[in-house]
Protein backbone atom coordinates (compact mmCIF):
# COMPACT_ATOMS: atom_id res chain seq x y z
CA UNK A 1 0.00 0.00 0.00
CA UNK A 2 2.75 2.45 0.89
CA UNK A 3 4.41 1.45 -2.36
CA UNK A 4 1.52 2.94 -4.30
CA UNK A 5 1.90 6.19 -2.38
CA UNK A 6 5.63 6.39 -3.33
CA UNK A 7 4.76 5.59 -6.91
CA UNK A 8 2.14 8.34 -7.08
CA UNK A 9 4.52 10.89 -5.55
CA UNK A 10 7.09 9.86 -8.16
CA UNK A 11 4.61 10.17 -11.03
CA UNK A 12 3.63 13.64 -9.84
CA UNK A 13 7.31 14.62 -9.53
CA UNK A 14 8.05 13.32 -13.04
CA UNK A 15 5.16 15.26 -14.56
CA UNK A 16 6.17 18.45 -12.74
CA UNK A 17 9.80 18.16 -13.85
CA UNK A 18 8.78 17.67 -17.46
CA UNK A 19 6.03 20.27 -17.61
CA UNK A 20 7.94 22.98 -15.73
CA UNK A 21 10.82 22.41 -18.19
CA UNK A 22 13.24 21.82 -15.30
CA UNK A 23 14.25 18.69 -17.22
CA UNK A 24 15.17 20.70 -20.32
CA UNK A 25 18.86 20.99 -21.21
CA UNK A 26 18.07 24.41 -22.70
CA UNK A 27 16.63 25.75 -19.43
CA UNK A 28 19.75 24.70 -17.52
CA UNK A 29 22.00 26.38 -20.08
CA UNK A 30 19.89 29.54 -19.99
CA UNK A 31 20.00 29.57 -16.18
CA UNK A 32 23.78 29.58 -16.12
CA UNK A 33 23.77 32.45 -18.59
CA UNK A 34 21.58 34.39 -16.13
CA UNK A 35 19.28 35.18 -19.04
CA UNK A 36 16.00 33.99 -17.59
CA UNK A 37 14.26 33.98 -14.27
CA UNK A 38 12.53 30.67 -14.97
CA UNK A 39 14.85 28.19 -13.21
CA UNK A 40 15.60 30.64 -10.40
CA UNK A 41 11.87 31.04 -9.96
CA UNK A 42 11.38 27.27 -9.73
CA UNK A 43 14.22 26.63 -7.29
CA UNK A 44 13.62 29.86 -5.35
CA UNK A 45 9.90 29.32 -4.86
CA UNK A 46 10.46 25.64 -3.99
CA UNK A 47 13.04 26.59 -1.34
CA UNK A 48 11.01 29.53 -0.04
CA UNK A 49 7.97 27.36 0.45
CA UNK A 50 10.17 24.49 1.64
CA UNK A 51 11.62 26.60 4.46
CA UNK A 52 8.11 27.49 5.64
CA UNK A 53 6.98 23.85 5.43
CA UNK A 54 9.94 22.47 7.38
CA UNK A 55 9.81 25.20 10.04
CA UNK A 56 6.09 24.55 10.43
CA UNK A 57 6.61 20.79 10.80
CA UNK A 58 9.42 21.32 13.34
CA UNK A 59 7.71 23.98 15.45
CA UNK A 60 4.31 22.36 15.49
CA UNK A 61 5.79 18.89 16.07
CA UNK A 62 3.75 17.62 13.17
CA UNK A 63 3.70 13.85 12.89
CA UNK A 64 3.80 11.94 9.63
CA UNK A 65 0.62 10.71 7.92
CA UNK A 66 1.28 7.40 9.69
CA UNK A 67 1.58 9.04 13.10
CA UNK A 68 5.35 8.60 13.32
CA UNK A 69 7.75 11.24 14.60
CA UNK A 70 9.43 13.16 11.75
CA UNK A 71 13.20 13.24 12.02
CA UNK A 72 15.38 15.72 10.13
CA UNK A 73 18.98 14.60 10.07
CA UNK A 74 21.37 17.56 9.75
CA UNK A 75 24.12 17.25 7.12
CA UNK A 76 27.58 16.45 8.44
CA UNK A 77 29.88 19.43 8.92
CA UNK A 78 32.45 19.88 6.23
CA UNK A 79 33.58 22.02 3.37
CA UNK A 80 35.84 20.33 0.86
CA UNK A 81 33.60 17.42 -0.06
CA UNK A 82 30.62 19.74 -0.53
CA UNK A 83 32.57 22.29 -2.55
CA UNK A 84 34.64 19.91 -4.70
CA UNK A 85 31.79 17.46 -5.19
CA UNK A 86 29.47 20.35 -5.99
CA UNK A 87 31.82 21.75 -8.64
CA UNK A 88 32.20 18.33 -10.29
CA UNK A 89 28.43 17.90 -10.23
CA UNK A 90 27.91 21.39 -11.71
CA UNK A 91 30.28 20.65 -14.60
CA UNK A 92 28.30 17.55 -15.50
CA UNK A 93 24.90 19.09 -14.84
CA UNK A 94 25.36 21.77 -17.49
CA UNK A 95 27.03 19.43 -19.97
CA UNK A 96 24.18 16.90 -20.08
CA UNK A 97 21.51 19.27 -18.77
CA UNK A 98 20.14 16.70 -16.36
CA UNK A 99 20.57 15.93 -12.69
CA UNK A 100 19.56 12.66 -11.01
CA UNK A 101 15.80 13.43 -10.96
CA UNK A 102 15.26 14.82 -14.47
CA UNK A 103 17.39 12.11 -16.09
CA UNK A 104 14.71 9.57 -15.15
CA UNK A 105 11.93 11.90 -16.31
CA UNK A 106 13.64 12.17 -19.69
CA UNK A 107 13.97 8.42 -19.88
CA UNK A 108 10.20 8.15 -19.55
CA UNK A 109 9.72 10.93 -22.08
CA UNK A 110 11.44 8.65 -24.55
CA UNK A 111 14.88 10.19 -25.09
CA UNK A 112 16.92 7.03 -25.47
CA UNK A 113 20.43 8.60 -25.28
CA UNK A 114 19.67 9.60 -21.67
CA UNK A 115 20.18 5.91 -20.87
CA UNK A 116 23.87 6.48 -21.55
CA UNK A 117 23.84 9.35 -19.05
CA UNK A 118 22.07 7.24 -16.41
CA UNK A 119 24.51 4.35 -16.89
CA UNK A 120 27.48 6.73 -16.72
CA UNK A 121 26.08 8.38 -13.59
CA UNK A 122 25.80 4.98 -11.89
CA UNK A 123 29.40 4.22 -12.88
CA UNK A 124 30.45 7.68 -11.67
CA UNK A 125 28.84 6.95 -8.31
CA UNK A 126 30.70 3.62 -8.21
CA UNK A 127 34.00 5.38 -8.97
CA UNK A 128 33.37 7.75 -6.07
CA UNK A 129 32.79 4.78 -3.76
CA UNK A 130 36.01 3.24 -5.03
CA UNK A 131 38.10 6.39 -4.50
CA UNK A 132 36.28 7.74 -1.45
CA UNK A 133 39.11 7.20 1.06
CA UNK A 134 41.68 8.86 -1.19
CA UNK A 135 39.68 12.06 -1.68
CA UNK A 136 39.79 15.17 0.53
CA UNK A 137 36.64 15.39 2.66
CA UNK B 1 -7.86 23.53 -18.57
CA UNK B 2 -5.72 24.40 -21.57
CA UNK B 3 -2.92 25.60 -19.32
CA UNK B 4 -2.09 22.00 -18.51
CA UNK B 5 -0.92 21.42 -22.06
CA UNK B 6 1.18 24.59 -22.12
CA UNK B 7 4.60 24.72 -20.41
CA UNK B 8 4.03 25.32 -16.70
CA UNK B 9 5.30 28.62 -15.29
CA UNK B 10 7.84 28.65 -12.47
CA UNK B 11 5.24 29.71 -9.91
CA UNK B 12 3.46 26.40 -10.47
CA UNK B 13 6.55 24.21 -10.90
CA UNK B 14 8.45 25.44 -7.84
CA UNK B 15 5.62 25.06 -5.30
CA UNK B 16 4.79 21.65 -6.78
CA UNK B 17 8.36 20.50 -6.21
CA UNK B 18 8.06 21.77 -2.62
CA UNK B 19 4.86 19.69 -2.43
CA UNK B 20 6.80 16.59 -3.50
CA UNK B 21 9.27 17.22 -0.68
CA UNK B 22 6.41 17.82 1.77
CA UNK B 23 4.64 14.58 0.78
CA UNK B 24 7.83 12.54 1.11
CA UNK B 25 8.50 14.03 4.56
CA UNK B 26 4.92 13.32 5.59
CA UNK B 27 5.24 9.65 4.67
CA UNK B 28 8.38 9.50 6.82
CA UNK B 29 10.93 9.69 4.00
CA UNK B 30 13.11 12.37 2.47
CA UNK B 31 13.52 14.01 -0.90
CA UNK B 32 16.83 13.06 -2.53
CA UNK B 33 17.14 11.44 -5.92
CA UNK B 34 20.86 10.80 -6.20
CA UNK B 35 20.83 8.27 -3.35
CA UNK B 36 19.20 5.96 -5.88
CA UNK B 37 22.38 5.84 -7.94
CA UNK B 38 24.19 4.47 -4.91
CA UNK B 39 21.39 1.96 -4.34
CA UNK B 40 21.63 0.84 -7.95
CA UNK B 41 25.38 0.25 -7.49
CA UNK B 42 24.60 -1.86 -4.43
CA UNK B 43 21.98 -3.87 -6.31
CA UNK B 44 24.55 -4.57 -9.02
CA UNK B 45 26.78 -6.13 -6.36
CA UNK B 46 29.20 -3.22 -5.77
CA UNK B 47 29.07 -3.98 -2.04
CA UNK B 48 31.17 -7.10 -2.56
CA UNK B 49 34.15 -5.01 -3.56
CA UNK B 50 33.62 -1.56 -2.08
CA UNK B 51 32.70 -0.84 1.52
CA UNK B 52 30.71 2.28 0.55
CA UNK B 53 28.11 0.10 -1.14
CA UNK B 54 27.75 -2.36 1.73
CA UNK B 55 24.46 -1.23 3.18
CA UNK B 56 20.95 -2.51 3.42
CA UNK B 57 19.74 -1.30 0.05
CA UNK B 58 16.38 -2.93 0.60
CA UNK B 59 15.63 -0.12 3.05
CA UNK B 60 15.95 2.19 0.03
CA UNK B 61 13.37 0.38 -2.09
CA UNK B 62 10.81 3.13 -1.46
CA UNK B 63 13.10 5.61 -3.25
CA UNK B 64 13.47 3.30 -6.24
CA UNK B 65 9.68 3.20 -6.46
CA UNK B 66 9.73 7.02 -6.55
CA UNK B 67 12.21 6.75 -9.44
CA UNK B 68 9.93 4.38 -11.34
CA UNK B 69 7.14 6.90 -10.78
CA UNK B 70 9.39 9.69 -12.08
CA UNK B 71 9.95 7.71 -15.29
CA UNK B 72 6.20 7.15 -15.68
CA UNK B 73 5.57 10.83 -14.93
CA UNK B 74 8.00 11.83 -17.70
CA UNK B 75 6.08 9.59 -20.10
CA UNK B 76 2.71 11.01 -19.09
CA UNK B 77 3.98 14.60 -19.14
CA UNK B 78 5.46 14.38 -22.60
CA UNK B 79 2.91 12.11 -24.31
CA UNK B 80 -0.41 13.12 -22.79
CA UNK B 81 0.04 16.54 -21.23
CA UNK B 82 1.95 18.47 -23.89
CA UNK B 83 0.85 19.93 -27.22
CA UNK B 84 4.25 21.22 -28.15
CA UNK B 85 7.41 20.56 -26.17
CA UNK B 86 9.62 23.28 -27.70
CA UNK B 87 11.18 25.32 -24.91
CA UNK B 88 10.90 29.07 -25.38
CA UNK B 89 14.28 30.13 -24.05
CA UNK B 90 15.71 33.63 -24.21
CA UNK B 91 16.28 34.90 -27.77
CA UNK B 92 19.90 35.78 -27.07
CA UNK B 93 20.49 32.31 -25.63
CA UNK B 94 19.10 30.84 -28.86
CA UNK B 95 21.54 32.97 -30.85
CA UNK B 96 24.47 31.88 -28.67
CA UNK B 97 23.50 28.23 -28.98
CA UNK B 98 23.05 28.51 -32.74
CA UNK B 99 26.57 29.85 -33.04
CA UNK B 100 27.84 26.93 -30.94
CA UNK B 101 26.19 24.57 -33.44
CA UNK B 102 22.91 23.84 -31.62
CA UNK B 103 20.46 24.46 -34.45
CA UNK B 104 17.58 22.98 -32.43
CA UNK B 105 17.67 25.75 -29.77
CA UNK B 106 14.18 27.20 -29.37
CA UNK B 107 12.53 24.39 -31.36
CA UNK B 108 12.97 21.37 -29.11
CA UNK B 109 12.82 20.17 -25.50
CA UNK B 110 16.38 18.82 -25.63
CA UNK B 111 19.08 19.59 -28.20
CA UNK B 112 18.68 17.04 -31.00
CA UNK B 113 22.45 17.33 -31.48
CA UNK B 114 22.89 15.39 -28.22
CA UNK B 115 19.64 13.57 -27.61
CA UNK B 116 18.20 12.23 -30.83
CA UNK B 117 18.91 8.59 -31.51
CA UNK B 118 21.69 9.37 -34.00
CA UNK B 119 23.87 10.54 -31.14
CA UNK B 120 24.11 6.93 -29.98
CA UNK B 121 26.36 6.28 -32.96
CA UNK B 122 28.15 9.63 -32.96
CA UNK B 123 31.43 9.39 -31.05
CA UNK B 124 31.51 13.02 -29.93
CA UNK B 125 27.91 13.11 -28.68
CA UNK B 126 28.36 9.77 -26.99
CA UNK B 127 31.56 10.96 -25.30
CA UNK B 128 29.77 14.10 -24.03
CA UNK B 129 26.89 12.04 -22.61
CA UNK B 130 29.29 9.62 -20.91
CA UNK B 131 31.60 12.27 -19.45
CA UNK B 132 28.64 14.38 -18.29
CA UNK B 133 27.00 11.38 -16.66
CA UNK B 134 30.22 10.34 -14.93
CA UNK B 135 30.70 13.87 -13.55
CA UNK B 136 27.10 14.03 -12.30
CA UNK B 137 27.32 10.61 -10.64
CA UNK B 138 30.73 11.17 -9.10
CA UNK B 139 30.10 14.76 -8.03
CA UNK B 140 26.70 14.17 -6.52
CA UNK B 141 27.93 11.38 -4.26
CA UNK B 142 31.10 13.30 -3.34
CA UNK B 143 28.93 16.27 -2.37
CA UNK B 144 26.42 13.97 -0.67
CA UNK B 145 23.43 15.07 -2.72
CA UNK B 146 22.14 16.70 -5.86
CA UNK B 147 19.64 19.39 -6.76
CA UNK B 148 16.86 17.66 -4.82
CA UNK B 149 18.88 16.62 -1.76
CA UNK B 150 20.92 19.82 -1.37
CA UNK B 151 19.31 22.67 -3.34
CA UNK B 152 15.73 21.84 -2.33
CA UNK B 153 15.76 19.67 0.82
CA UNK B 154 19.02 20.97 2.32
CA UNK B 155 18.41 24.67 1.73
CA UNK B 156 14.82 24.30 2.94
CA UNK B 157 16.23 22.90 6.19
CA UNK B 158 18.74 25.81 6.31
CA UNK B 159 21.74 23.49 6.09
CA UNK B 160 25.08 25.29 5.61
CA UNK B 161 26.69 22.24 3.92
CA UNK B 162 23.95 22.37 1.31
CA UNK B 163 24.65 26.03 0.68
CA UNK B 164 28.32 25.15 0.10
CA UNK B 165 27.33 22.34 -2.28
CA UNK B 166 24.92 24.57 -4.23
CA UNK B 167 27.66 27.22 -4.48
CA UNK B 168 29.84 24.44 -5.92
CA UNK B 169 27.10 23.51 -8.41
CA UNK B 170 27.14 27.08 -9.68
CA UNK B 171 30.90 27.39 -9.85
CA UNK B 172 31.03 24.15 -11.85
CA UNK B 173 28.20 25.21 -14.14
CA UNK B 174 29.72 28.61 -14.83
CA UNK B 175 33.14 27.09 -15.57
CA UNK B 176 31.51 24.65 -17.99
CA UNK B 177 29.51 27.28 -19.87
CA UNK B 178 32.07 30.04 -20.01
CA UNK B 179 35.35 28.18 -20.39
CA UNK B 180 34.71 24.62 -21.51
CA UNK B 181 31.74 24.95 -23.89
CA UNK B 182 33.74 27.05 -26.38
CA UNK B 183 36.38 24.27 -26.39
CA UNK B 184 33.91 21.37 -26.63
CA UNK B 185 31.38 22.72 -29.14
Amino acid sequence: MRGIVYLCIGVFFGIVLFKSEAASWFRIYEMFQFRSFHMYGIIGSAVGLGIIIIQFIKRMNIRSFYGEKIIFSPKKKGFRNYMFGGIIFGLGWVLVGACPGPMFTLLGAGYLPILVVVAAAIIGTYLYGLLKDKLPH
Amino acid sequence: MNWIFEPWPWYLGGPMIAAVMFLLIMVGKNFGMSANLRTMCAICGAGKKVEFFKFDWKAQRWNLIVVIGTVIGGFIGSHYLSDNTAVAINVNTIKDLNSLGFASAGDAYLPTELFDNNSLTDIKSLAILIVGGLLVGFGTRYAGGCTSGHAISGLSDLQIPSLIAVTGFFIGGLIMINFLFPLIF
